[in-house]
């Protein structure tokens, strides 16, 4: 397929091809529909603009460096590496970017209340942050089996002062967290402003959450063209719901020549159904208001995600992925769980940055593909997050007791 | 764009030519298993129930309770399937040709069936109506229209955020009866006041011809009774999960005596809505 620009989506009913919608109960239709006025309004308002870029400048720290890899690059022989620093985020990761464009747009709404799901942890941190920074109470839903796996960021959140209210439905993971995050908005429709965590759910999220990731992308942008004279050959990054690879990648989707690759998590093996790899291992479904490709049995049953990375075991996906991938403009990939092991590890002794094993998934990658390429290649990869809360996790893998 | 004459629509006559409302009972397919959920489906009629809808289990129901969440897991886990839930229907039919039949539930286990496989196999097992939580007006291409143009009613949730500006497409494509959701919320939870009940039925009948039924928080005779007053219908689902529930053993199993038992706390819902406008 040949398009004029990859950048068009959605259109007005929310669809990217034939992924995407509007699929909820009646009960939130309205608020989607407020929601989406209320966006349209805000993103072209300069004064929303500009205390957004306040906000993202003074208490978030950006822009975040794009920095040289120049040890990384040399033990690969290949391309030139380059890291998207978004684990110096204040909160360790790219999801404040999305919680400073929503929790502003909920208090440009006059919401009293935040709710938000979680699945490593991070997206209910960047919550729980900007709820303790305008003073707005917040409830985080997390599923049981993550709150074992991510103690330290169930403690930060608490001490954010956000409820966390443990999930012990289904499977206890990301997709559950969401389920009952949707049934808290349906409940308290009339104060609530639920903040999604990635470019996924009913429209107008899927576009909202892309657009305030997108800043990503915006700057490396000018930080390529500042230090290299050009754009990069190619950007990596993982994948679950989606958010840090559109925010990188949204910008420089109609740049022919920039090669991007996404990477899913392959868990213990696509083969083995243990994963969470929703475009490789799955098939177009409906799931949390949108149609999008999933995990799923031959009865449209959702299946549980695997992965060692908790922010990436969702069976779904962002729409606009699953319509990049069916054009074919991202080129989807996976890393197991042993793959991410090995290049989180490599990362930490090598360059002296731990990064979160989410992000070690496009580092899997980046290790992959990076020495088949020639040196004046310029690959950038998003360090989406900082790997400090994983420590417990890879101590267990490693057989290492803390 | 109404399927008329439709075997809801003959219901909702017969029951105003009773000068009384109905009751819309509700048990998921396949809980606490196949076997259980035929004799408790072939026993409604008789307990009472004017309408019957049939849960159609997903793993992710996220409008749904804990009374219904629980119900839809323990009928997956006892095996539950699309085709399973259709065979019931057939195997009803056999028995009644009268008594309405809804399916309702999430739309991705219609999708993956495939929506015309699904409505074809729907309508030939004696499926008289769908409600899909999930699939609001502005999804109507999905599986709304074809469900009209194939004959089956698609019946729509109003709900207390429904405004004046939106009922109109609210009510635009649907057909058989509104279904008013009386609280914002999930199935089970709280209750509406009979006050606010009575205000949304009037507000829905200034935009439709259509019966309206009144459902989640109702769990008792006396609070189908409530409803029967105003609207035409009481539809009763966590209270009547809750019960088979309690007919369970420690494996989830059937103890003898779940059928009668359940049936007899329908007759007494249905027994509050027959005499509620007495």
């Amino acid at each position: 397929m040949s398009l004029n620009t990859y950048r068009a989506g959605p259109d007005e009913h929310g669809h990217f091809g034939i992924y995407g919608g509007r699929f909820v109960a009646e009960t939130l239709m309205p608020l989607i529909l407020d929601l989406e006025k209320a966006y349209t309004a805000a993103k072209d308002d300069p004064a929303f603009k500009a205390e957004m870029g306040y906000y993202l400048n003074q208490y978030v720290g950006r822009p975040s460096k794009l920095y040289f890899a120049e040890r990384l690059t040399n033990e690969l022989g290949g391309a030139k590496i380059y890291l998207k620093r978004e684990e110096l985020n204040h909160t360790g990761a790219h999801k404040i970017n999305n919680c400073i464009g929503q929790i502003l747009l909920a208090k440009r709404m006059g919401k009293t209340r935040i709710i938000a799901e979680t699945g490593a942890g991070q997206h209910g941190v960047a919550t729980a942050t900007v709820c303790a920074l305008f003073g707005l109470p917040c409830t985080i839903y997390m599923g049981e089996v993550d709150i074992a796996r991510q103690q330290p960021n169930v403690f930060r959140m608490k001490l954010l002062g956000a409820e966390v209210k443990p999930v012990t439905s289904g499977s206890r993971t990301l997709k559950d967290a969401m389920n009952e995050a949707l049934r808290d908005w349906v409940t308290n429709v009339g104060d609530t402003f639920y903040i999604i965590g990635t470019t996924a759910g009913p429209h107008p999220y899927p576009a909202l959450v892309r657009d305030f990731q997108s800043i990503i992308g915006h700057e490396v942008r000018e930080q390529m063209v500042a230090m290299e004279g050009r754009l990069p050959d190619t950007l990596v990054a993982c994948i679950g719901g989606g958010s840090n690879a559109l925010g990188l990648f949204y910008p420089f989707l109609d740049d022919a020549d920039v090669a991007m690759v996404a990477v899913e998590a392959a868990g213990h093996g696509i083969e083995t159904g243990a994963h969470a790899a929703s475009l490789t291992g799955g098939r177009p479904g409906v799931l949390h208001g949108n149609r999008t490709y999933l995990l799923q049995d031959e009865d449209g049953q959702i299946l549980e995600g695997h992965s060692i990375s908790a922010g990436l075991d969702y069976p779904g996906i962002g729409p606009e992925h699953s319509w990049l991938h069916d054009v074919g403009r991202v080129t989807y990939v996976s890393a197991t769980d042993t793959e991410a092991l090995d290049a989180f590890q490599r990362l930490s002794k090598v360059e002296g940055i731990i990064p979160a094993l989410e992000s070690s998934h496009a580092l899997a990658e980046v290790i992959r593909r990076a020495p088949t390429l020639p040196k004046d290649h310029l690959m950038v990869v998003n360090l989406s997050g900082r790997g400090d809360k994983d420590i417990f996790t890879v101590a267990r893998e490693l057989g290492v007791s803390l | 764009m109404s399927t008329t004459n439709s075997r809801i629509d003959r219901r909702f006559a017969a029951l105003k030519a009773e000068g009384r409302a109905g009751l819309v009972a509700f048990i998921t397919a396949g809980d606490p298993d196949h076997d259980t959920c035929l004799d408790l489906l072939k026993g409604l009629p008789g307990a009472g129930a004017d309408l019957i809808e049939l849960g159609m289990p997903f793993t992710d129901p996220m409008a749904d309770g804990p009374a219904i969440q629980a119900s839809t897991l323990r009928a997956l886990a006892a095996g539950a399937r699309m085709t399973r839930t259709l065979d019931l229907v057939k195997a009803f039919r056999e028995g009644d040709a009268d008594t309405p039949i809804i399916l309702m539930g999430y739309y991705n286990p219609v999708y993956a069936y495939g929506v015309d496989r699904f409505l074809a196999d729907a309508k030939t097992a004696g499926v008289d109506g769908l409600i899909v939580v999930d699939l609001p007006p502005e999804e109507d291409g999905e599986l709304c229209l074809p469900a009209q143009a194939a004959g089956v009613n698609f019946i729509r949730l109003a709900t207390p955020t429904t405004d004046k500006a939106r009922l109109p497409a609210v009510l635009a494509n649907t057909s058989g009866f509104i279904y008013y959701v009386s609280i914002a919320g999930i199935t089970g939870a709280g209750s509406a006041t009979s006050d606010a009940i009575a205000a949304a039925v009037a507000h829905l009948r200034s935009g439709t011809d259509l019966p309206v039924a009144v459902g989640f928080g109702i769990t008792t005779p006396q609070g189908a009774a409530d409803v029967a007053r105003v609207a035409d219908a009481a539809v009763v689902g966590s209270a009547i999960v809750r019960r088979l529930e309690a007919n369970l053993d420690a494996d989830g199993k059937a103890k003898p005596g779940l059928v009668p038992d359940v049936l007899g706390f329908v007759g007494q819902l249905a027994a509050g809505v027959r005499g509620a406008r007495k």
